[in-house]
């Protein structure tokens, strides 16, 4: 990204801790350490840091990826091996990656797996992946973890029960085995400190956007915000550290009236306020980004910030029960909650944030999003009276952005939003006569 | 014994009955009695059975059903069924159903449980969400507190008192049900001129919206009908169709396959009644357990279950050595998550075994197939042409 | 002084224009075919309407000395007919130059041959074209010139040996976009004047009595015999020509709405969606009108509005264009017919054939393979038309509905198949409520976006600065 913003000093520190991690990752094998790969949603952090792992995320080598326009040849190379045009883009990626040398976001190697951990949260297609991941690296250890559906809207003690059943029966005996690592509970508790301190603040940080003008945008920036958080870090001293730095610099922002910072430069003028359901498009980030900037719309709240955890509610790692505490973290990521509250959830977001509007981002890739959002969207129109629209795009598959079908639709959103403002501003005038 | 034709005419009504008047019917001739319906694959009918209601299978509207209001819930690029069920639904035609079952197959499947929860529908919504862990003590005892809820919510409505006699009682008439189903399966691998597999689709599927004590009536008048000699051998190839699990193809489709040259010997159409491989046990003192150890030892494989220890793509390979199949078909539903994931590694294995298939894709409301048709007429062709070289299944 | 607002709708197949004046009335409007340069497309457009607002004004003038007789609306459409034919005319003669010297520059052999079968195509069209726009021969079809002309065009290169059909059908291809992109401007007064001639002489001819119960014979009677009228008439239009042809039309404020909005040299200010506008237009004609259907060549729009015309919620077709106004022009040309043909056609039907697949690549397969197995064409039609209400059906479920009055817009409401699909199924599914077709439909984005330009309606945008005109982003 071109990059006319001065750099914050959270975003150096953000950088320095990627880097840090790619590097290890590079030089894993040579120094020894063992690798892990899992996903974002129920990613065990903690648990993998007690075994002195490193972590592979693949979903994030793919959006990495695709903003570093290497998707498409990737994609491309996942169909010539059978891969069909109609699924996840994001395991296509990685795939094409895999089968062109597996050569990271950041040019360097990527190493092999010691260990799949399958977590397994709220996506059926994660599972999908790690079976066709399985067969390319036939000797890797499969760890699977499943995380039951929060079916009826709440995690049961028995659903919690099943869980830390798995680690004790499955999860730990298999990473010991893996790592040579005895399981340290000491260690874990520690972690699970730090991870809950994270989640303060980064629970913080999301609940500035109650200022107005926001001085954050919740979905463009926040998907940078959750990064830390979200690939590896959660249980860190880095990661608190970074979001320490990251509130004070929001806190200065909100002293001096400022809106968000964006790659066009700052928000000059707030003029609508959104929530947004579901992930952004990766292969034109910054296109897409500029079409809510250019129309002077700020994302107050957004269900993708919540893939990796759902904070905001009030949940967070407890030390005191530590697998207990893993296995909730995994049933409380945003795709494993049912619709029903998913729309509490987000409904809870337009009115706390104080939202003019309800947008949704459909993905073709992602049915754990994408079905039911036209449900939920009814939902959220009827039950707030919220203006909503509906546009759509892919995570990582070029085909799949159209820059113009986009911005049409925005824009008559954003009309139609402008109409009712100030229909609603005519109404609250005093009449004279 | 009721003439074949009429019992298969009689089936081809049930399966597509839409309106499912025979659940009615049912319903209707006693008090207190409930119907469940339920989506593909998998669920464990027995426990319905025993808690005194009767299981319905919802399989989409086929091209039966002129979809509106199903797709206004979803965008174009999820597949079909979803929309269909809606619709059927929403105009009314389950309102005689109590509750429904969605059984884990993917995530459409799953929100679409959330679509039903923010409508409102049916007295209970229960998301099936079968174990991905298969140790007895871990996920057979989340299975049975799975198989738990369903009955508590089944006796919510009849008050009905589920005993282990009921349970085995159920489990007893499932498992006379799969034998007699593995029993045309048998007899066709051999002779599938006595049978046509249109004909095995209607007698399965109307087995999933009537009273099991029925189907299996019918399936002993089919069993018998085709241990005769009858009918002619035709010169066609052996194939196992793999990927059609949940969304179904019309049944022209079904049909065309084999006026197109290939005898198929086995299927994955009704997977959920053939998905327990064998009995089970029918005598035990709990007989949930029993269910669940047959759960994690003697399913056959889904593409919605984790495979990890035992690999698919050798377990189709199985089924096709021990069918004699000279090839498989992969079918799969557009925009199936799971069938289309799953294809990629068949293909790969089978390609390293030396095993002949092609695949395509079908949509249910989709009623035109010249172009599979054709394919899967060169496809036995080619068999037929080179079956001096044909590689046999090891 | 009076004062008029323009609004142009740039669609994806054609550019409509509407003069309003302060009033809301219309008093003008012009289409055109989109072209390649959405630019012109629009200037043109806007020429078409100011040319409609005069002869609105010479009606008035009419109106005024002469009364509001039915006769005499039939002689302003016969006028206005002939016009378009003098505006035809001169674009043919633009065209005959450019295809002359199209050809003059082809290096084949036998290019002198070329040229003479040219010039023997062009005199056989040129009294045909006259003679079916003065009889009004064309009905309902779309009188842009490019599909007149190339129809006539194609019809005679294949009349002539096939040795030659290639370099002509070239000669054409490479021909039609210029002229067509040429902006051409014409002298009102004097094409009126020329018009009123050729008018006269269509006239003399006429019956002087009624017969058969025939109105349009009826119309003519009264022109020619009673009175003498028409003579009457074109003396009094010729008093008023001059004022009027000179008369300014003040636009004071204009708003651009479409596809091709983002290309309009417009300030920002005056680009407005044209869901706001479609939905504002329906709602001026019909004020009781809650819900708007709109079918245009790229999107499908369902729209509910409230009591003002302000769009309270809109939901458009998702990424695929299937069902949309395309998807007719391509089933149009898998069956080698006109787009105009496809409606009565599929009236036509015994009954609907099933269809699976509104996907415009599937689309072709399946209606192969339905042809193969012995479907008639009118039926399968028939299930097409049927296929895209369903899904249009789908949108209006999806943005709530239809809870109160219904408006059918768009260019696709002129399909008198779709029109009688939207009407069963909107009935079938929400009752008996009041349906507004009009007979101007079409036309309502740009009726919506001049009413948007008299009201100046501020939309917040970011700045208010002049967009360059950029070139079309797909």
């Amino acid at each position: 990204m071109k990059s006319e913003v001065k750099k914050e000093n959270s975003m150096i520190l953000q950088k320095e801790m990627i880097e840090g991690l790619f590097n290890d990752l590079a030089n894993a094998k040579a120094n020894g350490r063992k690798v892990c790969y899992t996903f974002v949603p129920g990613n065990l952090s903690e648990l993998i840091r007690t075994f002195d792992m490193l972590p592979v995320y693949p979903e994030i080598n793919a959006l990495q990826n695709a903003m570093r326009k290497k998707s498409a040849a990737y994609i491309k190379e996942a169909e010539k091996h059978a891969h069909s045009e109609d699924v996840c883009t994001y395991v296509k990626c990685d795939v094409g990656m895999l089968l062109k040398g597996n050569i990271g976001p950041t040019g360097q190697k990527l190493p092999e797996p010691d260990v799949l951990l399958l977590s397994y949260t709220g996506c059926f297609t994660f599972m999908k992946w790690f079976e066709t991941l399985k067969r390319e690296y036939p000797d890797t250890t499969v760890i699977m973890l499943h995380t039951p559906y929060q079916e009826n809207g709440k995690m049961t003690p028995e659903m919690t029960q099943y869980m830390v059943k798995q680690f004790h029966e499955e999860v730990i005996p298999k990473m010991e085995a893996v790592s040579g690592i005895k399981f340290d509970e000491e260690k874990l508790k520690k972690h699970l400190e730090l991870s809950k301190e994270s989640e303060d603040w980064i629970t913080k940080i999301f609940d500035t956007t109650k200022h107005r003008p926001s001085p954050i945008d919740a979905y463009f920036a926040g998907v940078y915000y959750i990064g830390p958080i979200n690939i590896g870090f959660r249980g860190t001293q880095e990661a608190v550290d970074y979001y320490k730095a990251l509130y004070a610099e929001i806190q200065e922002r909100i002293q001096l009236g400022l809106g968000p910072v964006t790659p066009e430069g700052e928000m000059s003028e707030e003029k609508y306020r959104l929530v947004v359901e579901g992930p952004p498009n990766w292969t034109s980030f910054r296109e897409f980004w500029k079409i809510f900037y250019d129309m002077g719309a700020v994302i107050v709240a957004s269900s993708y910030t919540k893939v990796g955890g759902v904070y905001d509610l009030g949940w967070r790692h407890n030390p005191e029960k530590p697998l207990e505490s893993l296995a909730e973290y995994c049933m409380n990521c945003y795709t494993n909650l049912n619709l029903p509250q998913r729309v509490d959830l987000l409904s809870k977001c337009i009115a706390e944030y104080g939202a003019d509007g309800y947008v949704t981002n459909s993905i073709k890739s992602c049915n754990s999003f994408s079905a039911g959002q036209l449900a939920m969207m009814r939902e959220i129109e009827d039950k707030l009276e919220v203006p909503v629209g509906f546009i759509e795009s892919d995570l990582v598959d070029p085909r799949y952005f159209s820059y113009s079908n986009i911005k049409n639709r925005l824009e008559s959103y954003f009309q139609m939003l402008a109409q009712r403002k100030m229909m609603k501003e005519l109404a609250n005038q005093p009449s004279n006569t | 014994m009721l003439d074949f034709k009429q019992l298969i005419k009689e089936c081809k009504e049930l399966a597509f009955d839409l309106n499912f008047t025979r659940a009615k019917r049912w319903k209707e001739e006693a008090p207190g009695r409930v119907v469940v319906g339920y989506m593909p694959v998998y669920f464990p009918r027995e426990v319905l059975h025993a808690a005194g209601a009767l299981p319905v299978a919802i399989f989409g509207g086929g091209d039966k059903k002129q979809v509106i209001r199903g797709d206004a819930y979803y965008q174009s690029y999820i597949c079909h069924i979803p929309r269909s069920t809606l619709d059927i639904v929403l105009d009314g035609q389950t309102a005689h159903f109590d509750g429904y079952i969605f059984p884990s197959i993917c995530d459409v499947i799953r929100n679409l449980s959330g679509i039903f929860k923010l409508n409102n529908i049916g007295k209970f919504i229960k998301y099936m969400d079968f174990p991905q862990n298969f140790l007895p003590e871990v996920g057979g005892v989340f299975y049975q507190q799975e198989m738990q809820h369903v009955m508590h919510y089944v006796q919510e409505i009849n008050n009905k008192t589920v005993t282990t006699a009921d349970l085995n009682h159920s489990i007893a008439l499932y498992n006379k049900n799969r034998q007699l189903i593995e029993r045309i399966y048998e007899i066709r691998q051999h002779y599938p001129w006595r049978m046509t597999i249109e004909e095995v689709y209607y007698v399965l599927r109307a087995g999933t919206v009537i009273p099991v004590e029925e189907h299996n009536q019918i399936l002993e008048q089919v069993c018998n009908h085709i241990e005769q000699n009858i009918g002619e051998p035709q010169d066609k190839v052996k194939v196992v169709i793999s990927g059609a699990f949940c969304e179904q193809p019309s049944i022209g489709l079904i049909k065309s396959i084999e006026e197109a040259g290939c005898y198929v010997v086995d299927d994955d159409y009704m997977l959920g009644s053939r998905m327990i491989l064998g009995d089970i046990s029918a005598t035990t003192n709990s007989p949930l357990e029993a269910i669940a150890h047959a759960y994690i030892y003697q399913s056959q494989y889904s593409s919605s279950i984790y495979d990890v220890s035992n690999p698919k793509e050798n377990r189709l390979a199985e089924i096709a050595k021990k069918r004699g199949a000279d090839g498989v078909l992969f079918a799969s539903a557009s925009f199936c998550d799971p069938s289309l994931l799953d294809a990629p590694i068949f293909q790969k294995a089978f390609d390293k075994m030396g095993i002949r298939y092609i695949a395509f894709q079908f949509s249910e409301n989709i009623n035109q197939y010249k172009v599979i048709k054709e394919q899967v007429g060169a496809f036995s062709d080619s068999i037929k042409l080179w079956e001096d070289e044909s590689v046999h299944i090891s | 002084m009076k004062k008029y607002y323009l609004g142009i709708d740039l669609g994806s197949t054609t550019s409509k224009s509407v003069i309003i004046n302060e009033k809301d009335e219309i008093v003008g409007r012009g289409i055109t075919n989109t072209r390649a340069n959405y630019k012109i497309a629009a200037d043109i457009a806007r020429e078409e309407a100011i040319y409609d607002a005069r002869f609105t004004l010479l009606e008035e003038k009419i109106g005024e000395s002469q009364g509001k007789r039915p006769e005499l609306k039939k002689y302003m459409e016969d006028l206005k007919n002939v016009f378009k034919y003098g505006q035809f005319k001169r674009r043919m003669d633009s065209l005959e130059k450019m295809l002359i010297q199209t050809v003059e520059n082809f290096s084949h052999p036998n290019k002198a041959d070329i040229l003479e079968k040219l010039k023997i195509i062009i005199e056989k069209i040129r009294p045909q074209i006259h003679h079916e726009f003065i009889y009004e021969m064309l009905g309902t079809k779309n009188q842009f010139f490019r599909d007149i002309v190339s129809e006539k065009y194609n019809g005679e290169v294949s009349n002539i040996g096939s040795e030659f059909y290639e370099p002509l059908i070239l000669a054409f291809d490479k021909s039609i976009t210029p002229t067509e992109n040429e902006m051409v401007s014409y002298n009102f007064k004097e094409l009126v004047i020329e018009s009123i001639k050729i008018l006269d002489e269509k006239y003399q001819g006429l019956a002087d009595t009624q017969g058969n119960n025939n109105k349009e014979d009826w119309y003519y009677a009264e022109l020619n015999t009673t009175k003498d009228n028409y003579e009457t008439l074109a003396y009094t239009l010729r008093q008023h020509i001059e004022a009027i042809a000179d008369e300014e039309i003040p636009i004071a404020n204009m708003v651009g709405t479409g596809y091709g909005r983002a290309l309009l040299p417009f300030p920002e200010d005056c680009i407005k969606s044209e869901i706001l506008c479609h939905a504002f237009g329906a709602h001026a004609v019909f004020p009781n009108t809650r819900t708007v259907l709109d079918i245009g060549g790229q999107d499908t729009k369902a729209i509910q509005v409230d009591s003002y015309g302000l769009v309270t919620s809109f939901h458009m077709n998702d990424r695929c264009a299937a069902g949309c106004g395309r998807y007719l022009g391509y089933i149009a040309d898998e069956f080698g017919l006109s787009l105009n043909e496809l409606g009565p056609e599929a009236l036509s039907a015994t009954r609907e054939t099933t269809i699976c697949s509104t996907c415009t690549v599937f689309a072709g397969s399946e209606v192969k393979e339905l042809l193969n197995n012995g479907e008639e064409r009118p039926n399968i039609l028939a299930g097409l038309h049927k296929a895209i209400v369903q899904r249009a059906m789908s949108l209006i479920a999806r943005s709530g509905g239809v809870k109160n009055e219904f408006t059918f817009t768009g260019g696709v409401a002129r399909n008198q198949a779709i029109l009688k699909y939207v009407k069963d199924m909107v009935a079938n599914t929400y009752g008996n409520l009041t349906m507004n077709i009009h007979t101007d439909s079409i036309f309502m984005g740009a009726l919506g976006a001049a009413m948007f330009a008299r009201r100046n309606i501020q939309v917040n945008l970011p700045k208010a600065q002049k967009s360059e005109v950029r070139e079309p982003v797909e």
